[in-house]
């Protein structure tokens, strides 16, 4: 006996068998329960079967032995119609419960209005999709323009005194972009300096040349390395924290908010989160160089038996105010590198859940990136005006 | 128009000419012309994705028109220079559909930012104008709450309360009423009524909640999602009744038109 949706009975597996009668009509018998979670007949089995009849011009359907079913049934159905109409046959659904030709019905119903949904996009050849990636790159690069012309009126209003920005804000982040950054970049800068200790020591000790251990620490640390650390972790760190933000109030319309009161969203989140950078990642990176250079004289003490007070000596003797100012020249563009990718994917941000994560993975891609970009030239730049 | 409701003056405050909106390759209205009237409540309607928001997003300064002219007391929004812009935006406020609150400040210094950025008010002043405004909208004492810490509704009356920081012009809503519990959309609706009624504010009303509609409008126009343009423009009560037009009178009448009709 049909029954009706949410009745539970004992599942027996759905059948599917079709009887042919006289003069082209068939039946197609119906049993067992049609539940979606039992494993349904496809489709295609009734077209097989419609093919193992030929000659038949209208289907009729026995439901006698369906003893229970759900929206599994009436997809089924709804796409039986459509084979059917395909093949010229008449489908009468008359033996069908009730309840399922109102389903269907209410289905129909519904206007089509033309819009749901994206037209299929057929697989893009290789020249249309190198067309439209050089269209991508055109527009983000645009977008980036835009950005920084944006970013350079907020700096200019910054210094004629009329940037809009809240000061609390700005003492905010440099307290979460600067102070609280101290263990995680202490830690990794210590370890950083730890290993090139190592390194050192192993190949220096060939030549009994160990205390040069702390020339080589301690340039590679001040130069590079301590402002590099500090730039790669506050990306993870806080330029991933920007790109939330800003894409989470993008999301709720916050940015929006800001716009409609006239309020520059450059001038009220990007120059705080600017400023704060490139006030932070300089006295970080100094404090990265000074954990390096401890890591390397407990290196250079516990495993290549130096005295503490020689390898310090030696490290003071080998580093110069060219090498400091090279690392503070790099840790404050780094510092601007982490803000401005930051800040830039939060703003290009769309307005769903996912785009947020795409804008803070992109975020930190984008910052890395440039960093190690910027690391090249700055290392050229400082040979060729003979800061090295 | 028959129906007068007091506060309303009569005179062309916004005035749309021949406006055309879109993103990228979609058009979502054009042709879109019709004024609202100092002191009135007037309501953008119409079904669900037909450009509403797109339509309030031109007019809070937030999207440029493809075509045509936004003219507000008279000067024209998208054709004036940005600083001159930026003080027209500012006579707006705008509560969103979410509330749009700043998650980093608490209710009070949300509705104390527009405050700092355009007065020479004291903080104390400040906050005591936040506390009014919040009072207006039925959260006293809730100045100190995270928006997070609250109820969606209560977030939206908190949108209320700071798009009036600024005492506006105008007042722009974003569907006032969706997701809020009848009272509470009631309470809503009689405080635009009641702020129209006292300050002269001009109110612009996205929704499309017919009781809601049928409470407060002056004014409305009718936008259509198949052509993409407006379909009407008057009061909605005299548009339900004596609309020429099949769909506005369907859409007014829940869908019904005739005694046999269903749209």
């Amino acid at each position: 006996m049909p029954q009706t949706p949410g009745m539970t009975t004992a599942t027996s597996p759905p059948t599917l068998s079709l009887e042919s009668r006289d003069a082209g009509r068939a039946t197609l018998v119906l049993g067992g329960t049609w539940r979606l979670t039992q494993r349904l007949p496809r489709l295609a089995r009734a077209g097989e079967l419609l093919e193992q009849a030929p000659g038949v011009t209208a289907l009729d359907f026995d439901t006698e032995q369906l003893s229970d079913w759900d929206s599994g049934l009436v997809t089924f159905i709804a796409g039986l119609e459509q084979l059917c109409r395909a093949r010229g046959i008449q489908c009468e659904p008359g033996g069908l419960p009730d309840g399922l030709l109102k389903l269907l019905e209410l289905a129909r119903s519904v206007p089509q209005t033309g819009r749901g949904g994206h037209a299929m996009q057929p697989v893009p050849s290789f020249v249309s999709q190198l067309g439209s990636d050089a269209m991508d790159l055109i527009q983000s690069t645009g977008e980036i323009m835009e950005f920084f012309g944006e970013g350079t009126i907020a700096f200019r209003n910054l210094l004629l005194g009329r940037a809009r920005f809240r000061r609390s804000d700005l003492w905010l982040i440099m307290q979460e972009s600067g102070a609280d950054a101290l263990p995680i970049v202490g830690l990794v800068s210590f370890l950083v300096g730890i290993i090139l200790g190592y390194i050192g020591d192993q190949q220096l000790k060939e030549f009994g040349a160990q205390i040069y251990v702390a020339d080589l620490v301690g340039l590679a640390t001040v130069i590079q390395m301590g402002a590099l650390v500090t730039a790669i972790v506050l990306s993870g760190r806080t330029g991933a924290a920007f790109a939330a933000q800003i894409g989470t109030m993008q999301v709720n319309e916050e940015i929006d908010a800001l716009r409609t009161l006239g309020i520059s969203p450059m001038e009220f989140l990007v120059l705080p989160r600017m400023l704060a950078l490139i006030a932070m990642t300089p006295l970080l990176a100094i404090y990265a160089d000074l954990l390096g250079i401890l890591g390397g004289a407990f290196v250079g003490t516990v495993v290549g038996s130096l005295t503490l007070s020689a390898y310090l000596t030696e490290t003071q003797l080998a580093i110069g105010w060219n090498h400091i100012i090279q690392g503070l020249i790099a840790a404050t563009v780094y510092g601007a590198i982490v803000a401005a990718s930051g800040c830039l994917r939060g703003m290009q941000c769309g307005r769903s859940a996912a785009a947020v994560g795409q804008a803070t993975t992109s975020a930190v891609v984008t910052s890395i990136v440039f960093i190690v970009i910027a690391a090249a030239v700055l290392t050229i730049i400082f040979d060729a005006v003979g800061l090295s | 128009m028959s129906s007068r409701e007091p506060g309303s003056t009569g005179l062309p405050h916004i005035r749309l000419e021949g406006i055309a909106l879109g993103y990228g390759d979609t058009l979502v209205q054009h042709d879109l012309t019709f004024d609202i009237r100092r002191g009135d409540v007037f309501v953008i309607m119409g079904g669900s994705g037909c450009g509403k928001s797109t339509v309030m997003r031109c007019l809070t300064g937030l999207l440029e028109p493809r075509a045509g002219r936004v003219l507000i007391g008279g000067e024209s929004l998208w054709e004036v220079q940005p600083a001159e812009r930026s003080a027209l935006m500012r006579r707006n406020g705008v509560m969103y559909q979410s509330g749009a609150l700043w998650s980093s400040m608490t209710l009070e210094e949300n509705i104390c930012l527009p405050l700092e950025q355009y007065t020479d008010l004291a903080p104390q002043q400040m906050r005591a104008i936040a506390e009014y405004k919040l009072a207006l909208v039925g959260l006293a004492g809730f100045g100190d709450y995270y928006p997070a810490e609250i109820s969606g509704g209560m977030r939206k009356r908190v949108g209320v309360a700071r798009a009036m920081a600024l005492d506006p012009d105008t007042l722009f809503f974003d569907e006032p009423s969706a997701g809020l519990d009848p009272l509470s959309a009631r309470r809503l609706d009689e405080l635009i009524l009641e702020l129209r009624d006292s300050l002269g504010t001009t109110m612009v009303v996205i929704s499309h909640e017919l009781d809601s509609i049928f409470t407060i409008a002056d004014d409305s126009v009718f936008l259509d999602a198949e052509t993409k343009t407006m379909l009407a423009t008057g009061n909605p009560r005299e548009l339900r009744e004596h609309s020429p037009i099949k769909q506005v009178r369907a859409f007014l009448n829940r869908g019904e038109v005739g005694p046999d009709e269903r749209v």
